[in-house]
């Protein structure tokens, strides 16, 4: 079959280095992957083409790259999965990380995070002789979060970190969470003290995009709610972020529905008058506008909110 | 000064081991590889890694017992004595160190059986043990601090005096040129699994530690011995894991019976590694095959098990072969997947013999499928090579340190730096005559896949040594197609053929030597063991004319005489 694609090229040692598209045709093999056809464009039609690729078994992690504008990596894609009906394929290099050349980026972004959540075991007291006794379940959970090829797939979407370089992001989350959930490790109270901070587990705007572009099921996002509950119950509600969660819940079990500004005024924290007071304006213009439901304690109860009041109350019951 | 006492060229699971081994020694160390740590081959080990643990029916003898059978006797003992004395503190150390091994009931450390094994030795991470260990050793080296110069490709070794004293390597985000002189080195940089046409291996599997040491005066030992892993993938050479048979995969041809009991009645699935993929060969050419393939079936195994134990390989035969495991058998065939040959070291890992037996650089040390120990002899056991890569990767990196420790700093005298700019800008300046390295690359692959896999005669021997001469030939007009500075991989690739025809060629003088039948080198034509004559190694060094120069080195044996070997 022909395939179509349209990479994204760019030569640092251009005279005036500037990104361009270009495009190739090629008569490629049904079952053929995208990183199949790059390199075979790489090896008949054009040397210079530059791209990482090894295992081609979506196993190291080399081949992510934009494909028809998602992260993928290169060899876990079909052609056709991407373009049944041979249609153009949009090739790119990986977003919010420096191009080198053509689809290779700078991954010095993405390790620094990595190494910012000091990313290995911190046992608790000396080692044993032998192996730590740990259930298979507890080692199994860890299963997924040590499934991160650390290929920058879900670094390359994340809305979060496009806007806000000092996010930690997800892979680096993910990675934090495997340690803080591994029984073996002895420093998941500094790990968690640290990931409260700016940058951490609360500056995830949760878009889904890492969970979505993940190839390895490794589900980023998840493992960032999991981090934010574990701050929470270990640290406490001391970020926005957290009261934000607690006023949301507290609303909701008490009248049925959301108290929004409530919710604003918890979360910035009650007695922050400079910032209470500087988003007053836009809380009474919602409200004259009717955008807002009218605020405790003109908040009314919604029919059967009793209802939802039980839900919590047994949910609460159930807590391990 | 030298920059480093250590230098570690190869960062996979022996670079990583070795480097850690160093730092914790005292040594300045550093490791280098061409690509990031975590995208090293050693990710690929699937099903898991070889011990007997104490506390268990197992013993350390019945570990080494059926490694040296499945070596076919060709194994040295006394490296593999060491390695298996060695491992059950290798899999602790692993495990203190952050891998999440599989537990039993108890919650201590779990095994599944595995091919070639008297007991269920392997420990596993359900079937991504190589990459559970690889980011838990990289995790080690950033604890570590330990330096790391990642994306540089080594162009040469540098050797004065009948010593390595560092490296010549490329920048390749830059494309400058770099020496890196230490007083030590250690090569760790993997297999040549792409001299072959399809492989299991990675496209950065192109033996560049075997061409550099080769070249530099080491001896390379038993490189005809290179395995075909009897689980395959038809499309991509991509490889499903021995675990689907440890875990109790059977499989079938295509009549649906199970020919294992042909070939080997006790073993069944789980004999070694060699004596299955000559029997799915077999199989197949006798016309019991479809399509060139024999069936791998875990159906029976049940959907559970396949998604926790198997999970990996259950996507990959979805990926690249559209079967789903749980419901279907998959077409599977033998393919390339590792070389027990390499640069010759001795147990403590030099690949230099004091007292003169054989041919090598001082201040070299090996470590992991780049080098022969000899452990692996004429057929390797699943699950040996992530231990083989611990348990001498630990040891390179301890002698390297001690061998430093010993050295006088001298500065480097030689214009190595200037003479290999000067050999690059030869390339760069050849004329385009069309050729390109891609295609020499495959006709290599194809002509060693025909003639050195499983099964093979004088004749296709020679044809395939035939083949590389005249590519050779070729190589030496070989135009590189981009000129640039920046990450440029046609250069690198020029390179790695290079390495590929060395390896490749002393693959097939190798075989060729070799007037027998062992481990994986099957001849049609001389089918039988001949211990009397060739329970021996086969050397190649490199001669003056550039051709290699063929020899042997006897086997060492402790207490292990050769058996008839039966599965």
């Amino acid at each position: 079959m022909q395939a179509n694609l349209r990479v994204r090229r760019f030569d640092p040692e251009a005279p005036e280095p500037s990104a361009r598209m270009q495009d190739y045709q090629i008569e490629v093999p049904e079952h053929f992957t995208v990183l199949d056809a790059l390199i075979q464009v790489r090896e008949e039609d054009d040397p210079s083409l530059a791209l990482r690729c090894s295992c081609r078994a979506s196993i190291c992690g080399s081949c992510a790259m934009r494909v028809n504008g998602q992260a993928r990596l290169a060899c876990k894609t079909r052609l056709t999965a991407v373009a049944p009906e041979g249609e153009t394929v949009i090739i790119e290099p990986m977003g919010n990380q420096r191009v080198v050349k053509d689809l290779v980026v700078d991954l010095a972004l993405f390790w620094n995070k990595i190494r910012a959540v000091e990313p290995y075991l911190q046992p608790a007291g000396p080692e044993p002789e032998d192996e730590y006794i740990a259930s298979n379940e507890s080692m199994l959970n860890l299963l997924t979060p040590m499934g991160c090829i650390m290929c920058g797939a879900c670094v390359s979407d994340c809305t979060a970190l496009e806007v806000d370089e000092n996010f930690l992001g997800p892979a680096a989350l993910a990675k934090a969470y495997r340690f803080i959930a591994d029984p073996r490790d002895g420093a998941s109270r500094e790990r968690l003290t640290t990931l409260n901070e700016y940058g951490g587990v609360w500056d995830c705007t949760r878009c889904y995009m890492c969970v979505e572009v993940c190839p390895t099921g490794v589900a980023p996002m998840d493992r960032i709610m999991e981090l934010r509950d574990s701050v929470m119950r270990e640290i406490g509600t001391t970020t926005p972020g957290a009261r934000h969660i607690e006023s949301f819940a507290r609303s909701v079990a008490r009248s049925g529905w959301l108290d929004e500004t409530m919710l604003a005024v918890d979360s910035w924290g009650r007695f922050n008058l400079p910032k209470l007071i500087s988003q007053a304006p836009l809380g009474i213009r919602a409200l004259m506008r009717g955008k807002l439901p009218k605020p405790w304690p003109l908040h009314h109860k919604r029919p059967g909110a009793e209802f939802v009041g039980r839900i919590f109350k047994r949910w609460e019951s159930n807590k391990p | 000064m030298a920059d480093h006492d250590v230098l570690v060229v190869g960062a996979g699971l022996a670079g990583m081991r070795a480097a850690i081994a160093a730092h914790r020694a005292g040594a300045n160390v550093a490791m280098m590889s061409k690509v990031h740590p975590v995208r090293s081959h050693s990710n690929a080990a699937q099903g898991g890694i070889n011990a007997a643990l104490r506390g268990t029916d197992d013993s350390v003898d019945s570990h080494v017992y059926d490694t040296v059978k499945g070596s076919d006797y060709l194994g040295d003992q006394d490296a593999i004595e060491f390695m298996c004395i060695e491992a059950p503190q290798e899999i602790i150390n692993l495990e203190h160190m952050g891998v999440i091994f599989n537990r039993d009931e108890e919650g201590r450390l779990g095994t599944r059986n595995f091919g070639g094994a008297s007991y269920a030795r392997t420990f596993f991470v359900a079937d991504i043990t190589g990459q559970a260990i690889l980011h838990v050793m990289y995790e080690q080296i950033l604890k570590a601090g330990v330096r790391s110069y990642e994306e540089w490709f080594v162009t040469d070794l540098i050797i004065e005096d009948g010593e390595c004293r560092g490296v010549v390597a490329i920048e390749m985000l830059t494309g400058k040129l770099h020496q890196v002189s230490a007083k030590a080195v250690v090569l760790a940089s993997g297999g040549v699994g792409r001299a072959f046409e399809p492989s299991t291996n990675a496209l950065i599997c192109t033996g560049d530690g075997m061409g550099l040491a080769y070249r530099a005066g080491a001896t390379l030992l038993d490189m005809e011995m290179v395995q075909y892993h009897p689980t395959t993938l038809a499309s991509n050479g991509i490889l499903l894991s021995e675990a689907a048979r440890g875990e109790g995969a059977y499989l079938l041809n295509s009549k649906g019976e199970r020919f294992m009991d042909g070939y080997a009645p006790k073993m069944r699935e789980l004999a070694s590694r060699d004596v299955v993929s000559r029997a799915e060969a077999t199989e197949i050419e006798e016309g019991r095959g479809v399509d060139g393939c024999v069936f791998l079936d875990v159906r029976h195994l049940g959907a559970e098990a396949i998604r926790t134990k198997l999970k990996y390989i259950q996507e990959a035969a979805l990926d690249y072969a559209g079967v789903d495991m749980i419901t279907d058998p998959v077409p599977i065939r033998p393919g390339q997947h590792y070389i027990m040959g390499g640069v010759k070291t001795d147990p403590q890992t030099r690949t230099w013999d004091p007292n003169g037996a054989w041919k090598g650089p001082r201040g070299l040390f090996a470590a992991g499928e780049v080098a022969c120990v000899s452990v692996h002899g004429g057929n390797r056991l699943g699950a040996n090579s992530l231990l083989e890569t611990l348990v001498f990767g630990k040891v390179a990196g301890e002698m390297a340190t001690e061998h430093a420790r010993e050295q006088h700093d001298v500065p480097l005298s030689g214009a190595h730096l200037a003479d290999a700019g000067a050999r690059i800008q030869a390339l760069f300046a050849r004329a385009d005559n069309g050729e390109r390295t891609a295609k020499l690359r495959l006709e290599m692959g194809n002509a060693m896949n025909e003639h050195m896999a499983v099964f093979r005669t004088e004749e296709g021997m020679q044809s395939a040594l035939g083949t590389v001469r005249s590519l050779q030939e070729r190589y030496a007009h070989l135009p590189v197609g981009h000129k640039g500075s920046v990450y440029n991989t046609d250069l690198i690739f020029h390179l790695e053929l290079g390495y590929m025809l060395d390896a490749a060629e002393t693959i097939c003088a190798s075989g060729l030597l070799r007037k027998e039948s062992r481990g994986a080198h099957y001849r049609r034509d001389m089918t039988e063991r001949d211990d009397a004559e060739w329970l021996k190694h086969t050397t190649a060094t490199v001669g003056d004319d550039g051709r290699p120069v063929m020899g042997t080195l006897p086997v060492t044996i402790t207490k292990w005489e050769p058996q008839k070997r039966v599965y």
